[in-house]
This record gives C-alpha cells, structure tokens and sequence, in this order.
C-alpha cells in the first residue's frame, strides 16, 4: 500500500463516558464513520472519512459526540499552510483537478461587515412596524415606460410582466439533481407560503412541481436541459444562466450515477449519462446572441413572463450588466464570488470573480449613470448571510437578493461543502433514496418559512429605525449606509460615506 | 465662519419648518401684506437660517416671458452668466431686485432680475422644447456657474428668499408691493450651517415652487433616481429632489395633478387591496412603475404652479398641516392660527389625511 | 382520541424512538444512567424489510383482542388508552400471543409490559414522538 500522506482534518471525539451506545451515529453517516465494536461493546470511528457534517453530533440523544478541528500540525509556515500542503499531497496522488462546493472559503472582505445601518434621531421619527405598516413588497421587471392614455385620459396598463414578491428575497438556482426532490419540495411549498419565488436551476421542473408554477422561477443554461414549451411557460419568470459566482466561466457536471429515472425523465436525457452544461451558451458568443435568446424565450412565452439574466460578478461587470440592460432582458442577476455551488474547481471557486458588494455598487452606479437603471431590476446573490446583508444590499442599489446557502441551513445543511460526493447525510445535495427521506419537507419547508419570516421581521425593524416604511424607499438610499474601516477606493466604488462623515 | 466643507451643497441638511398659504380661486389678486402675517404668527418654528415667498400673477406686464430671479455672488459671476443668457435668450428687461435696507437681513448678494425668452435658434439647433430648455439652463447655471443661483424661473411668478426670519424677508422684499391670486411661504429650522440664500425655500423650477416642511427619509433613493433623467440635484435639500420629482411626473410624464400625488405619496398595499377594481389597477400601475418616486418619512408641501396650489402631507401625516375656506379664499398652513390671523372667520377648516392632497385651481378662464 | 401513527416514508430506522421510549420508561432523570450497559426493552420497536422501515407499538385498538383475552383483568381500557397493571399479570402471555401487531412483550421479571403513551411516566406524552428526528412519528386525532 502506498504512503497515505494526509492526515483526518477533523477528530470524532466521543465520550465514552456518555455513550449508550445507541448506534444512531452509525446509522446515520453515510461515510460510515462509525462502527460498533461487539467484542468491546463500544463504538469507534474512523476519522479519516469524517466530512464534519455534524449529522451523528445532532441526532446523539446523550450529547456524547462533537467534532473538532485536529491540531496535527505540519511545521508552520505562513505562506506554505497546511492547506496548501494537502492540496499538493492529494494532487500528486490523484493527478485530478480539485473539486469543491459551497462557496469560497478564503478570507477576503466581506464588505457587508464594514457597511454601517443609519437609525432617526430628533429631525425626522422612526416608525414602529408593530404599529405601523411596513411595506416590504417589490415587483421586479421593466419599469421603462411611457405612460399612455385611452380616449377618456385613462391610464393604460402597459405595464411590462413583473415578479411580485411579498420580501425582496428569492431562492436561487439550484438544479433537482444538484439537491434532492424533498428539498426541492421544501422550497417550493416555502416561497409559496411567503409569497416569493425559488428557481428550478438547470434541471428541468419535476412534474410533481408545476403547482408552484407562480412561484417558480425556471432556467435556461447552456446545457438546455430540461426545457420546453411548458416548461419556460410554467414559472413566473424564465432566467438565463450566463455564469455562477461560484465558478464564473466554467460549466456544470452532473455525474451519471445521480441521473436516476426520476432526474432523466426531468432533464430528458438518458438514465445513467452524464449531464454536462458547457461552459458558454454555444449560440451566444457575444451580447447581440444573448438579445437573440432574450427575445426566443419571449416568443416562446408569448412575451407574458420576464427575462432575468444571471451573470457572475466578474472584472468587468458594469459593463457587461450596461449590455444587458439594453439586451431586451427585464431583471439582471449577479451572482457575487462567495456564491455556492453543488460542485466547483477548488481554484476557480477560491480565485475568480469579485464581492458581490463591489459588484452591485458599480453596476447600479453605471446603470444610473446611463440613464437604464429602470430598464432593468437588479438582483444580487453570493452569501446573503442575514436580514442586515439584505438592508445593506438594498440600499447599495439592489431590487431583491437572492439567497440559497442559508436557505439550504435552514433545511439542516451544515456547509460541511462536501455535496460532490453525493453522500449528503442531511438529505439535501444527494440522490441517495435513503438519504433523501431524511429531509422530510413537512419540516423543512417550514423551518425555512420561519428563516425568512424571522429576516422580514428583522428588516421591518431597520427600516423602521430610518424612518423608511417602504422598502421602495430604500433601493438605492446609500445615504443610509456608511462605511467603517474603508479606504478611499472602497468607498468611492460603494458610493457610501465613511462613518462620522 | 463655518468651514467650507459644511456649507449648504456639500452636506446634507434636515430641516424642520413652517408653511402657509393662500389662494383665491377667482384669481383675484392678494396683496402680500396678508402672507407675512401669517407666517410671521409661526416664528418659532423658523430660526432666523432661511424665509422665503412665491407669489403667482405678480408680474402681468411679462407674462409670456421667464422671469428668472439670480442671486450672485460678485460682479464677475454675474457677467459670466450674463453672457451664457445673452447667447441663448433674448433678454427684454433687466433689472435690480427692489429692496428695502432690513437690520435682520444681512451678507446680502446681488440680486438681479430677468424677463427672457429663450432664443428661436436655440431651440431649434438643440431639437428642444422651450420649457425643457429653461430646465436644463436652470441646471446648467446652478452646478456649473460659481457664485450665481438661479431662484426663481417661471412665467409670471416670483420667488423671494433670503436668510432670515421670513417675516423679515418679506419686508425686505418689499412685498406689501406686488398683487398676487396665490401666495405661498416658508419659514426655514435647518439643524446646521449658517443658512444660504438659495437654500431658502421656495425651491423653484419653471412655474413650479415648492415649500417644505419635513426631512424625507427616501432622499437618497429620490435623489439617485431622478438624477437618471438629466436633474441635478447640488443643494442636497428635500425641497430640492421634491420639486425634480414633480416636474419630472407632471411635465415629463404628463401625470395629472392628482396622479402626481398618488405616486409620492402612495397609498398603502393594504388600502390599494382594498379598493374598487378601476383605482386598485391605477394606483398598482403607479406604485409599480414609479417605485423608486414614492417619498417617505416626515413632510408636509405647499406646490405652486401657474393657475393653483397642491398640498400633500406624507401618508402617515407625521407633519401637521391645515386647510381653511373663507369664500373664494383657500388658505393652508402648518398651524391654524396662521390661519386666523388673516382670516378670523371660516367657512370651514379641517386637517387632510396623510397621502391626501389638496388641489385648488383658479377657476378655469379668470386669468 | 390521538393515536400515534407512523408514515414509514419519513423514518429513517434510525432506532432513537426506542431509546427515547427506554429512557422515558426507566424511571432515571439521566438518560445515560438509565441506558448506558444496558440492553433496552422498548415498547416501540423499528421493523425492518427489503429496506423499508417503520417502528412499531401498540395501537390502542378500539377492541382491543388482549384485552378481551387477559384473564385476570391486568389490562384495562382508560379513556381509550390500553394500560396494564403489572401486579395483577400472572404471566400466561395470552395478550402476547393474541397482540396482531406483536406490540407486546414479556419483561424481564416475567410479566408482560406495553406502550402507555408515556401517561403514567413523569413525561406524560410519548417520547417517541418527540425523539423522531424526521416527523415519522407523530401523535394526533384521526377520523
């Protein structure tokens, strides 16, 4: 046997003092961590295949079980870390591109944590949103218009089709396939609940969810799969996905062995054959192709449904967003570089792209500048954390955010950032039946309907703090944030003022 | 001396206030004795940093021509812009603004008053109506021309401010000596700076004069977007954006009076639900396309424009404001008692609903 | 009356229902003193077959067949709730026997025990239920 030159990251501690030896934590992981000794009667682990998913940590019924950090150490070294060591040993090894999920793990600035809320003081009240109305709801699409009148001077609705949402929150792409059925339902049932929308991802919309249609959002990558007539005219709005945070310039790869009978038949391919969405659209090589598909899928829907074009948040794109306000399409979304993804290349998910906060500011600044900003309405993702992100966000410029990794913790994940392995011990990245049903979505839809109904209540009270009492009020109103700790360039690029200023 | 960097136009300045007032809808003509009097009962909601008058009909002999009101700076500012208005319009009357020496009224400016037209030429060679070009001179003057401010750029109207307590500034504008059908007045709290001459309100833009009482807490999102469409808005003011926004959707979008008022002042969902089927669909299609037009926070305002006045409190009424009748007469104010103090008996008098506004218009043909 | 039910879709034979019943039983404030070394005698068991799993209890049937066959009159119907009373059982497991759901057992002093609903405990209301981690356990009124 060759030398094994990694050692476990994490240690299973387990007190045997507590342990009743239940095996739950056995049954449970699906890495098969855990095995019971008869001979001993005791249970032991093997840690080398521990993901730090905390599933046998939360299921033990007598607290006998936490994970830690190991402190086996190489000698330490500020440029060559442990981390980088590793990468190099399991390369050598494998000769493989590393894959990763979730979103990236580096510890770059996370601008949101240097953005400071405004609150009223003397010259104007604040409002109290248990006494008051609060308005959180948005309606994003085209707002471009010229008013029209008929014969008596009557306003004609030529309103453009728009997406009503109750809170500006939506739950991003995420392909059934990349996440299981359950947790699809969960977050189907969820955005109908509160009156917002989830997205199908490039995975075609299972029959079981046309229900949702109202609260669907469905996608076109550059894979295709899954569409057709009724799919593009069952949601509420088609999205075109142009890149992902987490991998900007890079495709998608869903292996063979998740393509069961139910996926195959949604994506319409072959049971058992990869699904591999390249990395461009292969008829859009530049922004006249993408006005090309922007106007198809109107046509195809008969030009009752928005177009959102989801791009990642690269160098250049102000410019590329300046493009695609003038495209045809109805709402941009940007997909910020701490976006989360089912699967991505270790280096491009920690390398490329820029903060989702940057991004925005200097789009919704161009897109002003321009005169387009109400051509479009903007959405942003890539690590919307908390009600306050979603404030900051707003106020930067943003019309909605939309959110996945939180949505998916609501459902149990852990971030453990292990779903390529299809082994998701809390049923949602994996295909495995026995896995799958531990998500059980008469819970989990409704523990993400507390997340944001929780969130919307946060965000009520914040605005309610600046006296705003509608969120209309706040798009754009960077008066409200200032930033701490910020340089010159950072805050010229924010449009914001530093605090005391 | 306050710094330069805290000068009105470099900082953002809230400010509480006193409005008042009156109209006649016969169009028959007001002296200006009857305003200051009113606003004067106000005092103390002003503190001397900013008072300020609309008056409408008061210049009949000119009608048909903008009577721009400047303040400068110096001489040399005020041949600068002199030249820009001699190349783009023709100018048939200048004159010094009357005056009357005031102990109160101090660091006075230059104050200068034009009847101009703008030049055929003009418009033709930049494919521009006549009132979109006055707008765009307005703001061309007031970002780009040091040490000159246009305050006052309608037909057949005036504004008048200075720093001050606005009683004071009336007498000081002599305006016991202009007949006007429609009056309006302010009286300035700002929280900081010394107070400016132009950022006394009325805020003024073609026939349109806002005066204001508040501190909106959607400024910045106002602002951004109203800047999109060739506005700029350099005194940081509510006044400011407030009377951008109007002009924008009353001459830009060609929304009536009423509609104008329902998109900044919107209604809630809530109420919007609750309506008949016809309003439900005008009042969704304009929340929904003038969402980023909706004020919020604190204000009461006071619109002039040619042949009337709106008032329009904030949908919560977080600012007092009254109406009272008296015959043809309509009078409007923060307080009633400066109501009163120029008319004892009303016909009637009551409070409007935040969101609400008030439209009085001069009965069609009097003027 | 509210019953438990088990929709064998959400369980996940992860076997904690029948610890949470032991210690719930045990008479123990600790549920590592009460279980640990111990082999547990739930009264809700997890069955198994071609990979589909479901815990099982008494059902509290309306007419109830151990009841109907105890002879010495140690079970009894309460408000609908099957008990059994341990110092009049003389052991013959007739109810063992007669139980179609195989809900109950013979403990070890030889005297059978059953599912309460966790009423004579000092939890008052099952345990079970509320130790499913996935929901596939629940305790409520049907038709």
């Amino acid at each position: 046997m060759a030398i094994n030159f990694l050692y476990p990251k994490f240690e299973v501690i387990r007190n045997q003092d507590r342990c009743i030896s239940c095996r739950v934590c056995e049954r449970q992981c699906a890495n098969e961590v855990h095995y019971y000794n008869e001979e001993s009667k005791v249970m032991l682990s093997d840690e080398s295949k521990c993901v730090c998913c905390h599933r046998c940590v939360s299921l033990c019924p007598t607290k006998a079980l936490k994970i830690v950090k190991t402190d086996h150490t190489f000698r330490p070294h500020s440029s060559w870390n442990s981390e980088v060591i590793e990468d190099i040993y399991r390369q050598a090894e494998t000769g493989g591109v590393l894959l990763s999920s979730m979103g990236n793990p580096k510890e770059y600035p996370v601008y949101f944590d240097k953005m400071l809320i405004n609150a009223s003081q003397v010259t104007n009240p604040s409002i109290d949103p248990l006494r008051e109305p609060m308005e959180t709801r948005v309606s994003l699409g085209k707002k471009n218009i010229d008013i029209e009148r008929d014969e008596n001077g009557k306003i004609v609705d030529n309103l453009p089709p728009q997406i009503k949402l109750e809170v500006p929150i939506m739950f991003s792409a995420m392909s059934y396939g990349s996440i299981s059925y359950n947790a699809h339902e969960s977050l189907a049932r969820a955005a109908k609940e509160l009156g917002i929308v989830y997205n199908t991802g490039e995975g075609g919309l299972h029959e079981d969810f046309y229900q949702y249609g109202k609260h669907t959002i469905v996608q076109v990558a550059s894979g295709r799969f899954g569409v057709h007539k009724e799919y593009l005219n069952a949601g509420c709005a088609v999205e075109i996905k142009m890149g992902q945070g987490a991998k900007p310039g890079i495709g998608g790869h869903l292996p063979g062995e998740k393509v069961g009978e139910d996926i195959s038949k949604t994506r319409m391919i072959p049971k058992g054959s990869d699904a591999i969405s390249p990395a461009p659209h292969h008829d859009i090589y530049s922004i006249e192709d993408l006005r090309q598909l922007v106007f198809s899928l109107k046509e195809a829907t008969n030009y009752t449904k928005p177009v959102i074009v989801k791009i990642s948040a690269v160098h250049n794109v102000a410019a590329i967003a300046s493009g695609i306000a003038r495209s045809g399409a109805d709402i941009i979304a940007i997909d910020g570089f701490r976006g989360g993804t089912g699967a991505a290349p270790t280096r491009i998910r920690d390398n490329v792209g820029i903060p989702i906060e940057l991004a925005l500011a200097s789009v919704d600044e161009r897109l002003r500048a321009e005169g387009i900003r109400n051509n479009v309405s903007l959405v942003v993702g890539g690590s919307i954390r908390s009600s306050a992100d979603i404030v900051k966000a707003i106020a930067l410029g943003a019309d909605a955010v939309y959110i996945a990794t939180s949505a998916l913790m609501a459902l149990g994940c852990h971030l453990c950032r292990n779903c390529q392995s299809g082994l998701c011990n809390w049923g949602i990245a994996t295909q495995r039946e026995d896995l799958v049903r531990r998500l059980n979505p008469n819970l989990g839809y409704k523990r993400v309907v507390n997340l944001i109904n929780a969130w919307t209540h946060e965000i009520k009270e914040m605005m309610g703090g600046m006296g705003i009492n509608s969120i209309e009020s706040l798009k754009g109103n960077r008066l409200m944030l200032r930033g701490v700790g910020l340089n010159e360039k950072e805050l010229e690029i924010l449009g914001i003022k530093h605090a005391g200023e | 001396m306050i710094a330069e960097k805290y000068m009105e136009g470099n900082v953002r300045i809230p400010s509480g206030c006193a409005i008042s007032g009156i109209i006649n809808t016969d169009g028959k003509k007001i002296n200006g004795e009857d305003i200051i009097k009113s606003i004067e009962v106000m005092h103390d909601r002003s503190n001397g940093l900013g008072g300020g008058f609309a008056a409408y009909g008061i210049y009949p002999k000119y009608k048909d021509y903008y009577a721009f009101h400047l303040f400068f700076d110096d001489n040399i500012s005020k041949k600068e812009c002199e030249k820009y208005l001699e190349r783009n319009y023709d100018i048939v009357e200048v004159s010094v603004m009357k005056t009357r020496k005031t102990v109160s009224i101090t660091n006075v400016p230059l104050i200068y008053k034009y009847f101009i037209l703008p030049k055929k030429s003009v418009l033709e060679r930049l494919q521009l109506d006549e009132r979109e070009f006055v707008v765009r001179s307005v703001m061309k003057i007031n970002s780009e021309f040091k040490g000159c401010f246009v305050f006052s750029s309608g037909k057949n109207m005036g504004a008048f401010k200075a720093v001050g307590y606005p009683e004071d500034v009336g007498r000081f504008y002599r305006l016991e000596e202009y007949e006007g059908y429609s009056w309006t007045a302010h009286g300035r709290y700002p929280t900081n700076t010394p107070g400016w001459w132009g950022g006394a309100h009325p805020f003024t833009l073609l026939d349109y004069s806002i005066v204001h009482n508040g501190e909106i807490s959607s400024y910045d999102a106002n602002r951004r977007f109203i800047e999109m469409f060739g506005y700029t808005c350099t005194l940081l003011t509510d006044t400011e954006v407030i009377t951008y926004m109007i002009d924008y959707l009353l001459r830009k979008k060609n929304l009536t009076m009423e509609e104008m008022t329902q998109v900044i002042a919107a209604p809630f969902w809530d109420t919007i639900e609750h309506m008949d089927e016809e309003d439900k669909k005008r009042y969704t299609y304009l929340r929904t396309v003038f969402n980023s037009m909706l004020i919020t926070g604190p204000f009461s305002i006071l619109l002039g424009f040619e042949g009337g006045l709106m008032a329009l409190n904030d949908r919560l009424k977080l600012r007092s404001m009254v109406v009272g009748k008296k015959n043809d007469t309509v009078y409007i104010a923060s307080e009633e008692s400066a109501i009163r103090v120029v008319e004892k008996e009303l016909d009637d008098i009551y409070a409007p609903k935040g969101g609400e506004g008030v439209i009085i218009k001069v009965k069609e043909g009097v003027l | 009356m509210k019953r438990i039910y088990v929709n064998e879709k959400w369980c996940l034979g992860c076997h904690l229902c029948e610890y949470y019943c032991a210690y719930a039983n045990s008479n123990e404030s600790d549920m590592v003193k009460a279980l640990k070394n111990i082999k547990i005698r739930p009264k809700i068991k997890i069955e198994e077959l071609n990979g589909v799993t479901s815990a099982v209890s008494c059902r509290h049937c309306n007419e109830p067949y151990c009841v109907k066959g105890c002879i010495s009159g140690a079970l009894s119907i309460n408000e609908g709730v099957i008990n059994i009373d341990k110092n009049k059982c003389i052991g013959c497991f007739t109810c063992v026997l007669s139980c179609p759901y195989g809900a109950i057992e013979p403990d070890e002093d030889g005297v059978v025990d059953k599912c309460e609903l966790c009423m004579k405990n000092s939890f008052g209301s099952p345990q079970c239920v509320k130790g499913c981690p996935n929901n596939a356990i629940v305790y409520e009124e049907r038709g």
